[in-house]
């Protein structure tokens, strides 16, 4: 055996590919051929590089036909991510009406709220969500509220409520006394109360 | 044709493929609602801000948000003199039964928070797996079929916007109320503030009152040296808020 010092001279080379020829033939299930003119010969098992080229590609085929099935089709629509998914948020059903509904059929409670400060209280603030009120007007209908509670909750007094802001201590203002007996929540001022409700108010 | 064995299994695949086209169906379209048209912003106005609640109330009604867990939440600060590096914050029940009444010195006001739907969200650059995305419209949402529930976007927010459903084991967040503003309404939040303190914007739209307030008025956002672009706009903020 020759023994290799240097760079790559032929020894090294002829050596190098008789290895790499019996290695494939070994693969193959074949006796190493021994003769000169076959030994420098690499594509003489091409089918072997076939098969190999025929599975990676019905990998590659497999691959792109499940991520074809698996991603949805929406996928990068707008951006990396789902874009079917902006449409099924946007798609949830509203609760909460929005106070154009409600005055499109209360309007004697609008020309009310209008004399008085609570003009810029949207129904829903002490109402509650009627979407489905507004839905179905002759089935639901709104519970009566505790002014107690709700009147309390915008005007109990609180240091960190702007000055400008209505405010009392409850306990001492009114004696116990709920709310709604001295002032009309749709026109709080107690010195223009209406002598009637609203026709479209709710009969208490 | 008989089902073998062999015919079930080779079935199953292909039924199951099938299953999800028909659990996805076909979202409920809002026809005159165009993504492009529009840039999402709010403006909260803390000098109304009463702190009522109501706003909390409405979100978790309109949201189905579960019972101590928010998507919006007021914070009421005291900043006693010389202390404005070390403001009180408290927030009882996110400010959903409102606050109790103290009568203390120094500076007290409310903030109200929410998502910032930041321009450049740190909590969508973290997703693994792209379920979380600001719409062309401006809005940071969350598509909970995709969400793992790994929780990295919940770490990222800086503003502590996001939670993990309970239920859902998915992220959750605000929405800006995507399925009612694509309907032409306002947020819910928006919607029963009684002081009009919480506005949503519309920056794309020129008529929108915000341009006019933006020019007249001196307004900050949360965090501005984290650069996230955020689009909550506070005016009357002082320099103590968090």
């Amino acid at each position: 055996m020759t023994i290799i010092t240097g760079s790559c001279d032929l020894n090294h080379r002829s050596l190098h590919e008789f290895q790499l020829s019996k290695s494939i033939a070994h693969f193959a299930g074949k006796v190493a051929p021994s003769s000169p003119a076959q030994k420098d010969n690499l594509f003489k098992d091409i089918e072997h590089l076939v098969r190999l080229a025929a599975v990676m590609l019905i990998a590659l085929i497999a691959f792109i036909v499940l991520r074809a099935a698996v991603v949805p089709h929406s996928f990068g629509q707008y951006g990396h991510y789902r874009g079917a998914a902006v449409g099924e948020i946007a798609s949830r059903p509203i609760a909460f009406a929005g106070h154009a509904t409600c005055e499109a059929c209360h309007t004697d409670v609008v020309d009310q709220k209008k004399q008085g400060k609570h003009v810029v209280v949207p129904c829903e603030a002490c109402h509650g969500a009627q979407a489905k009120h507004a839905d179905d007007p002759a089935s639901v209908t709104p519970a009566k509220l505790e002014t107690a509670i709700l009147c309390a909750r915008c005007h109990e007094a609180n240091s960190a409520k702007p000055k400008t802001f209505p405010q009392v201590a409850t306990a001492e203002h009114s004696a116990g006394l709920t709310c709604d007996t001295c002032h009309q929540p749709h026109r709080p001022k107690v010195d223009t109360q209406p002598e009637t409700k609203p026709a479209t108010e709710a009969k208490k | 044709m008989d089902i073998t064995r062999r015919r079930l299994l080779m079935l199953l695949p292909a039924a199951a493929v099938a299953w999800k086209y028909v659990q996805a169906g076909t979202p409920e379209a809002s026809p005159n609602y165009k993504v492009t048209e529009h840039w999402w912003a709010m403006l909260i106005d803390i000098p109304k801000c009463i702190g009522c609640g109501s706003c909390v109330r409405a979100c978790a009604e309109e949201n189905d948000v579960p019972e101590g867990y928010y998507r919006t939440w007021i914070e009421r600060y005291h900043v006693a003199d010389w202390q404005i590096e070390r403001p009180e914050v408290e927030s009882p029940n996110g400010g959903k039964q409102g606050f109790p009444p103290n009568e203390i010195g120094g500076k007290n006001f409310f903030v109200p928070k929410l998502c910032n739907h930041c321009a450049d969200s740190p909590c969508t650059q973290v997703c693994p797996v792209g379920a979380t995305f600001i719409t062309p419209d401006g809005v940071v949402l969350v598509d909970k079929s995709y969400c793992l529930g790994c929780r990295y976007c919940v770490q990222a927010c800086p503003y502590g916007c996001r939670f993990i459903n309970p239920k859902t084991k998915t992220a959750e967040k605000c929405t800006l109320c995507y399925h009612r503003i694509t309907k032409g309404l306002t947020t819910a939040c928006c919607e029963v503030c009684p002081t009009g303190a919480r506005q949503l914007a519309d920056l794309k739209n020129s008529k929108d009152p915000i341009h006019e307030f933006l020019k007249t008025h001196t307004v900050q956002v949360l965090k501005p040296h984290m650069a996230t672009g955020a689009k909550v706009f506070y005016n009357g903020m002082d320099g103590s808020v968090r």
